[in-house]
């Protein structure tokens, strides 16, 4: 358990901590209007009159945003609202031009559900929603010291969801790992890029602590837009220990919104008054309800079964993996996809594993690609393996000859060893030859072996195996050499 | 109905609008009297009546996702009171007291 934690329960207090997770939708075009929904350079080019809040205009709903919505809705089990009106949330800030965000308030769009953690020693295996709702961003605001605030409405009008959770995540490691798993649902769900640092996915966290067995919650503090894992996980450490030192030193914890500062780790106050926070919610008369069926939700299902959650049941069912494994394994639907295809070609899981996450993800490392953009087929790797595994193909000699070549490779992986003449010799009097030459090279090493020092059977085997080209077959080397050597 | 000088204050600051002591008399009296307008609705029985919140039962009016770009920058900053050619400005908005 975390050293904060432990603090806590000691001073007898307990943590109550609860996260909002802005999500963008990776649409074509915006929640209400068709200017484009993607990144651009060059600022108020991907705009409307409806994104820049022009009076008389009218917003009408992009069916992608509430599909996507609804994906993710799926997947966390919850409970899919059939009626949905939207509402205007109205506050005054330079990038929102309308003076109101049109969002959700009555009716969210999923209600309930909850997002599974993946993750050694966490202290709960799942969080529970409150609900998820769709929503409008903002643009952005430039702060520039000389020539005032600059602001940018490329992104006003893109679709979000919001993840909010019960006041129920356990610890700062929970939250890290919360925030984690909606990545991963919203990249295999598709329905997002979900790239923190470019504030695809932004989280936001409530942070209290109370006395264990007080009903009322203790003062909540707001910690906003953060993105990045870490800095979720250090902001509620920092906050958790601050607010017990304010209780124990009997000094009161002020309800207020914070940032988190990366460099220093610590969390500020913000200008914000809390009692400006008069949204005046009312419905939105320019957008009409949305009512979704029984068979527009069947329609979608299959799709929402395409996350994280069934996907490590399944490998764990089909091919018990080590945690280890299922970790790498299922962080990407791709990676995921492609190690079952693998053991459908018929290759151990085992071993499926062991390739993917060593030599093929140093490739991909090395090349600076991922699995969809290498192009080797796990037809050929399954091959290649296999070559191995039936002692054709030397291991150091598939990895570091072979595996690179595959990408585009237009011959099977045995037309190309053979080509190259990379294939295990069976030629048993060459390999005696190489055995002699190599013994004869080192006269002082083998008469040190022979006299006790066998730890030199390695320098022996590796110097026959280079004059081979690595051709030779390590087990058939070292019988060869132990029947020479003695 | 009476409403109180905090009240019009409060909603005159959420509406951010500056007002004038000598305006704030007749304000007062405007406000009262729209909230007794309003009162009158009260004396309809709605038990059981759900919100309107819609006038045309309408419902399901959506868009398909495609794109389309339909002014460009120059014709977007047009009306702003200030601007750099690339960029809405306004003013100076602070972000963190520490």
């Amino acid at each position: 358990m975390l050293d904060v934690l432990k603090k806590l329960e000691e001073e007898g207090y307990e943590a109550t901590i609860g996260l909002e997770v802005h999500v963008q939708l990776n649409t074509v075009s915006k929640i209400f209007s068709a200017d484009a929904n993607h990144e651009t350079e060059e600022a108020n080019t991907h705009v409307s009159v409806i994104s820049l809040g022009h009076p008389g205009t009218l917003p009408v709903l992009n069916a992608q945003a509430v599909e996507k919505a609804v994906l993710m809705g799926l997947a966390c089990g919850s409970q899919i609202s059939r009626y949905n009106t939207f509402d205007r949330k109205s506050y005054f800030y330079p990038d929102l031009p309308k003076g109101y965000q049109t969002t959700q308030d009555k009716t969210p769009i999923c209600i309930g559900g909850k997002i599974p953690l993946f993750g050694t020693n966490l202290l709960q295996e799942q969080v529970e929603l409150h609900h998820i709702h769709l929503e409008e961003d903002a643009g952005k605001s430039i702060h520039d010291e000389e020539a005032g605030t600059l602001i940018d409405l490329n992104r006003a009008g893109t679709p979000l969801i919001e993840i909010v959770t019960n006041p129920s995540v356990a610890g700062p490691d929970e939250a890290a790992a919360c925030l984690q798993e909606i990545r991963r649902m919203v990249r295999y769900l598709g329905i997002g890029n979900a790239n923190m640092e470019k504030g695809e996915l932004r989280c936001d966290a409530n942070i209290s602590i109370k006395k264990k067995g007080d009903s009322l919650l203790g003062e909540k503090v707001e910690i906003k837009n953060m993105n990045s894992f870490s800095h979720v996980r250090k902001a509620a450490i920092f906050e958790l220990e601050r607010q017990l030192a304010l209780k124990l030193a009997g000094e009161p914890v002020v309800v207020e919104t914070r940032t988190f500062d990366p460099a220093t780790g610590q969390t500020y106050g913000m200008r914000f008054k809390e009692t400006m926070n008069d949204y005046r919610y009312f419905p939105c008369p320019d957008l009409p309800p949305v009512v979704l069926d029984d068979q527009y939700l069947a329609g979608l299902q299959p799709r929402a079964n395409e996350n994280p959650r069934v996907y490590r049941q399944r490998l764990t069912q089909k091919y018990q993996l080590s945690d280890y494994d299922l970790g790498i394994l299922t962080e990407e639907k791709e990676t995921a996809q492609y190690f079952e295809a693998l053991c459908q070609q018929g290759v151990e899981p085992k071993s499926a594993a062991n390739w993917m996450n060593g030599p093929l993800r140093s490739l991909l490392n090395e090349e600076g690609k991922n699995l969809s953009e290498i192009a080797i087929g796990t037809q050929q790797l399954a091959e290649l393996i296999k070559l191995v595994e039936e002692d054709k193909l030397v291991y150091q000699t598939a990895v570091q000859q072979l595996l690179p070549k595959l990408p585009k490779a237009t011959k099977s992986p045995l037309k190309l060893a053979e080509e190259l003449n990379l294939l295990v010799s069976e030629d048993k009097a060459e390999l005696e030859a190489i055995v002699r030459e190599v013994l004869i090279s080192l006269p002082k090493e083998t008469e040190a072996f022979r006299k006790g020092k066998k730890k030199l059977l390695g320098l022996f085997i590796g110097e026959v195996m280079k004059k081979s080209r690595g051709k030779a077959n390590p087990k058939v080397v070292q019988q060869e050499l132990l029947k020479a050597l003695n | 109905m009476k409403v109180d000088k905090e009240t019009l204050q409060k909603v005159a600051h959420l509406a951010r609008l500056n007002i004038r002591p000598e305006e704030e008399d007749q304000l007062l009296k405007d406000m009262g009297e729209i909230l007794n307008w309003v009162e009158k609705l009260r004396e309809v029985n709605t038990k059981g009546v759900e919100p309107l919140t819609h006038m045309t039962g309408e419902v399901n009016v959506l868009r398909a996702d495609k794109a389309e770009a339909t002014i460009d920058r120059q014709q977007a900053l047009k009306n702003a009171p200030q601007q750099d050619g690339k960029f809405f400005i306004v003013p100076q908005v602070m972000k963190r007291n520490d």
